[in-house]
């Protein structure tokens, strides 16, 4: 038996040739190469299996460090320092001011943004006076930068002609949500600005969603929050 | 010795052997030694010298034969240089090896720009202006580069409607368009990660427009948006993750998905034009009374 195996090592005869049980139950008594007598396939499927479990683990022993090292930064949360923006005399209740703060460092003028702060008006619900509102020029769109119109009272977008009002409630455009926020605080006699948050058409706060999220009703689960940004 | 290994088989490479040649001096019969006289010029001064020229050719061969008999390259190159393409095939099958030529002319580019670009927010503006001002040639590779890309894009996408348009697509060849497919969008993400380097104005917003349109994908979306600016706002790494993305991670992905969509190409043959009639057989003996 041993040297008729070894007479045709490895080919198994195709089994097209009409009496084709025979021929694969013969492919089936067939032993692989390098068969001996007295060797188990056991043996050989423990080795064989030893072998594609030591390759996988050399594998991931490259692979998963790579991966966790790119990866590493979707987990990690960034702190927003505050930033003094000027003492509280400077903000009025009904106009903006344009202030520029620091949204990520080491990246020069490409990690400043512009934005515009005024004082809380008690005419709008939920704001007070000494109480101070910071809104973004990231559009709610795809993020071009908005301007404040003041003629208009309404901040506009360059890219696509989203257009927003006083709160930075859209009112005209593709943006899908209002502007997004900053907390701000009042600290040492200086208007301070904290951590960005998104808000949707009821200016309810949630943690900071990119541009284009939608925020209201069952959308807001589609665009889950993200390990990256601080709770509101 | 003389043979070549492909044809040394047992016999299924028949077909081969009725291929041409390569254009390539072949193995040839190793000089006597000293020279018997006959420098096989045919020149007849049988004066035991033989010339520079047949020197030079003699060591070609020895060269090409020494490697071919220890790789079997010949027969491999033969049947893909040499492949049989059906009746009919036209200049409009020559823009996927054009694409592949825009890529190799990326790639090439690409590389010698690397030597002067510099990936970060303080520097990359100010290296591609150096490259492009001051270098010997900087702005001819520059713009080599740059105008490649949209080559390379339309190109691609001619590839794609020659391909859709003569039916190309269809059976066997299935899994060569979903690679192609693959293609298509590795070239796009070429395209995407390459604009930010020169980080101007124009390139930095455009990315960031691009990056929050990839966080409107629903669920993931804004994962890959992080992912991409490797956090929440555009940082200090965005630039040489994209900078790496665009000259390691996806020219290596494009060069190996290349290399299986030849491998197909080659082992399936190309299709001929729908215009052209399927020839029937010539009807036998039997048919014909």
């Amino acid at each position: 038996m041993a040297d008729q195996a070894n007479e045709t090592p490895g080919r198994a005869p195709l089994a097209a040739d009409g009496n084709g049980g025979v021929a694969a139950a013969a492919a089936r008594e067939m032993k692989p190469p390098g068969y001996f007598e007295g060797e188990s396939m056991t043996r050989r499927h423990l080795f064989g299996g030893g072998v594609l479990a030591l390759g996988g683990v050399a594998t991931a022993a490259a692979a998963l460090p790579a991966i966790g090292f790119a990866l590493g930064p979707l987990f990690e949360e960034e702190a927003q320092a505050w930033q003094d923006v000027g003492p509280p005399s400077e903000f009025s209740q009904d106009n903006y001011i344009p202030r520029t703060v620091t949204l990520s460092s080491n990246v020069g003028d490409a990690g400043k943004s512009t934005i515009y702060v005024r004082e809380g008006n008690p005419i709008f619900k939920g704001e007070r006076g000494g109480e101070y509102v910071a809104v973004s020029t990231r559009c709610a769109h795809l993020g071009c930068p908005v301007r404040w119109i003041e003629a208009s009272e309404r901040f506009v977008c360059p890219c696509h002609g989203g257009v927003y009002d006083f709160q930075g409630l859209v009112v005209y455009g593709p943006p899908v949500r209002p502007l997004d926020r900053f907390n701000t605080r009042v600290q040492g006699g200086q208007v301070q600005i904290g951590s960005r948050y998104s808000v949707n058409s009821k200016l309810k706060a949630f943690s900071t969603r990119d541009p284009g999220e939608k925020l209201d009703g069952l959308w807001q689960y589609l665009w889950p929050k993200r390990p990256t940004v601080p709770s509101p | 010795m003389a043979v070549p290994v492909a044809e040394a088989t047992d016999g299924s490479f028949a077909v081969m052997a009725r291929l041409p040649k390569l254009p390539l001096p072949g193995t040839r019969r190793k000089p006597e030694w000293p020279p018997n006289g006959d420098n096989g010029a045919g020149d007849g001064k049988g004066n035991g010298q033989v010339s520079l020229k047949d020197q030079a050719m003699e060591a070609q061969a020895g060269i090409v034969g020494w490697v071919d008999e220890r790789t079997g390259a010949s027969g491999f190159l033969r049947g893909f240089l040499y492949r049989k393409v059906p009746k009919g095939t036209n200049w409009f099958y020559t823009l996927g090896s054009a694409t592949m030529f825009a890529f190799l002319s990326q790639a090439i580019t690409g590389v010698f720009l690397a030597m002067y670009y510099e990936p970060s927010a303080s520097g990359a503006y100010d290296s591609v202006q150096h490259i492009t001002n001051d270098v010997f040639l900087g702005n001819l590779v520059r713009g080599m580069h740059r105008w490649g890309a949209t080559v390379m894009v339309v190109l691609v996408f001619l590839h794609m409607g020659r391909t859709f348009f003569f039916g190309a697509y269809k059976y066997p060849r299935e899994l060569n368009w979903v690679i192609g497919v693959v293609l298509l969008v590795l070239t796009m993400l070429m395209a995407f990660s390459g604009y930010l380097l020169p980080f101007d104005q124009r390139s930095f917003w455009a990315t960031v427009v691009g990056v929050n349109l990839n966080s409107t994908g629903p669920l993931v979306g804004p994962y890959l948006a992080d992912f991409l600016r490797a956090g929440p706002e555009f940082g200090a790494t965005t630039l040489s993750r994209f900078y790496a993305i665009h000259m390691l991670l996806v020219p290596g992905l494009i060069a190996a998905m290349i290399g299986a969509h030849i491998y197909l190409v080659t082992k399936l043959g190309t299709t001929a034009p729908p215009w052209l009639k399927a020839q029937l057989k010539e009807p036998t003996e039997k048919e014909r009374v």
